[in-house]
């Protein structure tokens, strides 16, 4: 099935997310859609999906025209989307999952859901997923869960899957088995659309690569004769420097160092399980690790989010084992968060509020009592300008802040004050080449001039590219220590992954 | 231009304040204005349903607007109505900003009340400058302690404040029955339960007796007029305040910002409570003189109201104030002159308060006022 999108524009109030966008999607190809945060390609694709409707253009398949209004007519016309945050219940098994939402009935409608489990394990098989119909979905991992949305797609007859940064959540080892499993689907004459900001995966992946910007494409790409640095240019307008130049670190004193330190998660197991940790001055130490295995509680920890059940820990030769989050604070640790929708900044606050979230009471904003509201206003002005946020003024709302620019802000308000320590977690999450850059710079600019980066991240390339030494941590363990000169992706990899 | 003033020149850009957008103006304006009318046409067809004429229908909206704001009684007892209503939607209000549910302020009333009678009736001899100032603050002492308690538990164990305030507000009523049948509160010369009267030296000055003996307008109206600024420059000036609403806004950047969850909360309900407890002490130094079992009169659930209909903007709640302080002066003319029973206008404010939470049933009814499209 062929998808033809033609002069779709689409605005919200002033905002023009696509305008006059012309895609066609193929059976039997894999398309890139590539594009920063704010390019449009969510809305393009949520058009496709029925989420949205477009002010103008038509879609049309196999060359009739036809109108999608809702996600239904979208799963009707044959297309299905596969999205960021998997949509499925935890405590159901696989088949149950599946069929929600279209469940095959028997006699007297009741749920029959043998017939389900059978049209499971077949899809299952027939595109090589592998994938155990009556498994509970929770006790599955990520890459697993990743197929199931992959099967619901199937199940409901898509001929059109489009991927939504599909391999964020992946390890190196899984991205392959996805890749493979992608490319069998588009064997099987399946049209799939494949949206990623990492440049490397679509190049690999993809057999044509349309890249979005400012809500308009601007440029079509083969991936056998594209480069990264091309892509780059295309993506944000100008030429950018792929990679970070540093020069080797020159670790100082001792910063932070962890002894013997145990955490307790929600669940009331150690997430940390004794971990011995050393943070220089001036070096930069990534720890990698598949998501969910303790990293999370380990930055909880060491900024005073969350208590520490045994162990110590100190920093700048003081005992922080018990301290506040906002005694490390003032003791110089900067903190960007993992998630900043979930607690990096306050969406219905200014972006002048958001820029002193943690700094609100020192003696530069404040009297003690009350808030000294034009030097606040002052001073965020100078970190929106000096770190490049995108806003016409400090007085709107953060919220409205594309996702890069959000991050930007958060950069901001962490390093734009006097600090010993960066404690970074996803600094770069979901963010586009061009701000991935910015931020990378910022950090190796701090860690030049003597500061402390404590960095954990999922994405193995940030981690090579940044770090001076590697941790990698599994199951609540450092597993492993690399220097990262000399470490490989693959070596990493296998260590993520609980095997070396 | 160098980079160094370019980017001086794009912070003096930044400085400049947004434009306030269409939406921001009709969500905050049109709507309450157009719910207010569209539940006075809906009471209307209540009254025509239930066997009203029509022209006293129209003659209860004549006595509903001259109740109100037809003379100087009128008003006054708008303003004697809106005075309690206000100081309890202030701290209802401000509990909100820190995502806090307080549905206590019943409850906090009561104590407030009880705390002013004490002080109002003991200490005789004092100079009304300082006998009444210390009665309205045991007032507020009284609601601040009682609303306290629902902090401290949610804080230290998680309980959920909705239904502690609940529990406390139904311990608060038995609570005053059994003080005010029992020494040193009950008047030793009754046999009904009734508190001792607050000492002239306590009592909120009636501020236009000289006109006309029966005008009830009392001080109480400076205390919430100056609770209004008191809670505006909390929220929004002091540290804080700056603490209340991010915790309110987003728990969890509250904790990553490093401000202490259990403080806030307790202190929330605990200002909450203050201003409660200073709309009970106003009853009782005002407008009663003494404390009767329902003398609180159920202010602290219709607060609850009016904090939504002011959204929660200590300006937004004294406009709100003022809105329902009419409704219930004209509504007892409404009942006098025109025969239509008060419950009518407990509809009328249930409808509003429907309508404002319902933005989108106002624009479908009413889309000519509105150009801005519904989000």
């Amino acid at each position: 099935m062929d998808v033809e999108l033609r002069g779709i524009t689409k605005r919200f109030g002033d905002v023009i997310a696509n305008s006059d966008v012309n895609l066609s999607i193929r059976a039997g190809e894999i398309l890139g859609l590539l594009g920063e945060n704010g390019a449009g390609k969510t809305t393009l694709m949520n058009i496709l999906s029925g989420l949205y409707r477009p002010d103008k253009g038509e879609i049309l398949i196999d060359g009739k025209p036809v109108r999608i209004e809702s996600a239904k007519d979208a799963i009707r016309a044959g297309i299905g989307m596969v999205h960021q945050h998997f949509m499925l219940v935890p405590v159901f098994t696989v088949a149950e999952n599946v069929v929600l939402g279209v469940e095959p009935v028997g006699r007297l409608d009741w749920l029959d859901l043998k017939t389900a489990r059978k049209q499971v394990e077949e899809i299952s098989a027939q595109h090589g997923l592998d994938v155990d119909p009556d498994a509970i979905i929770e006790e599955l991992p990520v890459g697993i869960q990743q197929r199931v949305e992959i099967i619901k797609v199937l199940f409901r007859a898509a001929s059109v899957l489009i991927f939504d940064e599909p391999t964020a959540v992946l390890t190196p080892q899984e991205v392959e088995e996805f890749f493979e499993i992608v490319r069998s689907l588009r064997d099987s004459g399946k049209a799939l659309v494949f949206i990623s900001h990492k440049l490397h995966e679509v190049l690999k992946v993809a057999n044509r690569i349309s890249v979005l910007r400012d809500g308009k494409i601007v440029g079509e790409a083969d991936p056998k004769t594209a480069t990264d640095a091309e892509l780059a240019e295309l993506m944000v307008g100008r030429p950018i420097s792929l990679g970070v130049e540093k020069k080797p670190a020159t670790p100082g004193p001792p910063l932070l160092e962890a002894r013997h330190l145990k955490v307790l998660n929600e669940r009331e197991e150690f997430a940390v399980n004794d971990v011995d940790l050393t943070i220089c001055a001036g070096e930069v130490v990534g720890v990698a690790g598949v998501q969910g295995n303790g990293q999370t509680e380990l930055v909880e920890a060491v900024t005073g989010m969350r208590p520490v059940a045994s162990g110590t820990l100190s920093f700048l030769g003081q005992d922080i084992t018990r301290a506040s989050t906002r005694q490390c604070h003032r003791l110089g640790m900067a903190h960007i968060p993992e998630d900043r929708r979930r607690s990096g900044i306050i969406g219905e606050f200014t972006i002048a509020e958001n820029m002193v979230l943690n700094t609100y009471y020192d003696s530069r904003y404040s009297s003690g009592i009350t808030l000294r509201w034009p030097d606040v206003y002052k001073a965020s002005a100078r970190n929106v300008a000096d770190f490049d946020v995108r806003t016409p003024s400090i007085f709107n709302l953060s919220g409205n802040l594309s996702g890069g620019n959000q991050q930007k802000l958060v950069v901001a308000r962490e390093l734009s004050r006097d600090v010993k320590l960066i404690v970074a977690a996803q600094p770069t999450r979901g963010l586009d080449v061009g701000s991935v850059d910015y931020v990378h710079d910022r950090i190796i600019e701090a860690r030049d001039a003597g500061v402390g980066v404590l960095m954990v991240s999922t994405e193995l390339d940030e981690i090579m590219a940044l770090s001076d030494r590697i941790l990698v941590m599994f199951r609540g363990r450092i597993v492993k220590e690399f220097d990262a000169a000399k470490a490989t992706i693959g070596e990493i990899g296998l260590a993520m992954a609980g095997v070396a | 231009m160098s980079e160094q003033t370019k980017r001086e020149s794009l912070s003096e850009q930044l400085l400049q304040r947004a434009t306030v957008s269409r939406f921001d103006v009709e969500q905050v304006v049109i709507v309450p204005v157009l719910a207010v009318v569209l539940a006075l046409i809906i009471g209307g067809v209540v009254m025509l349903a239930t066997g009203v004429a029509p022209q006293a229908v129209a003659q209860s909206y004549a006595a509903l607007f001259t109740g109100s704001l037809g003379s100087v009684y009128a008003l006054s007892e708008t303003l004697t109505a809106a005075t309690p209503l206000t100081l309890a939607a202030l701290g209802i209000a401000l509990g909100f900003r820190a995502g806090l549910f307080n549905i206590g302020a019943e409850g906090q009333i009561i104590l407030g009340g009880i705390g002013a009678v004490v002080v109002g009736f003991s200490f005789a001899g004092l100079p009304i400058y300082l006998h009444l100032p210390l009665a309205l603050l045991a007032g507020a002492l009284g609601g601040a302690a009682w609303a306290a308690i629902a902090g401290w538990l949610r804080a230290a164990t998680g309980a959920h404040e909705v239904i502690i305030t609940i529990m406390l507000n139904l311990t608060s009523m038995r609570l005053l029955t059994y003080l005010l049948r029992n020494p040193p509160i009950q008047n030793p010369e009754r046999t009904d339960p009734i508190s001792k009267s607050v000492l002239e030296s306590a009592q909120l000055p009636h501020l236009l007796d000289w006109l006309e003996p029966n005008l009830r307008l009392d001080a109480g109206i400076f205390v919430a007029i100056a609770a209004v600024v008191f809670v505006y420059w909390i929220l929004f000036r002091t540290t804080i305040g700056f603490e209340f609403r991010a915790s309110g806004l987003n728990p969890d950047a509250a904790r990553y910002a490093g401000m202490r969850s259990g403080f806030i909360i307790v202190a929330v309900m605990a200002l909450s409570g203050a201003l409660a407890g200073l709309a009970g002490a106003n009853q009782v130094l005002g407008v009663i003189g003494r404390v009767s079992p329902n003398f609180s009169g159920g202010i602290g659930f219709d607060a609850i109201a009016v904090a939504l209909l002011g959204r929660s903007h200590p300006v937004g709640v004294l406009i709100a104030g003022l809105l329902f302080g009419a409704l219930q002066a004209g509504g007892r003319q409404m009942q006098a002159s025109a025969g239509v029973s008060l419950d009518l206008i407990s509809i009328i404010q249930a409808l509003i308060i429907i309508f404002v939470a319902a933005p989108v049933l106002i624009r479908k009814v009413f889309p000519w006022p509105f150009r801005s499209k519904a989000k």
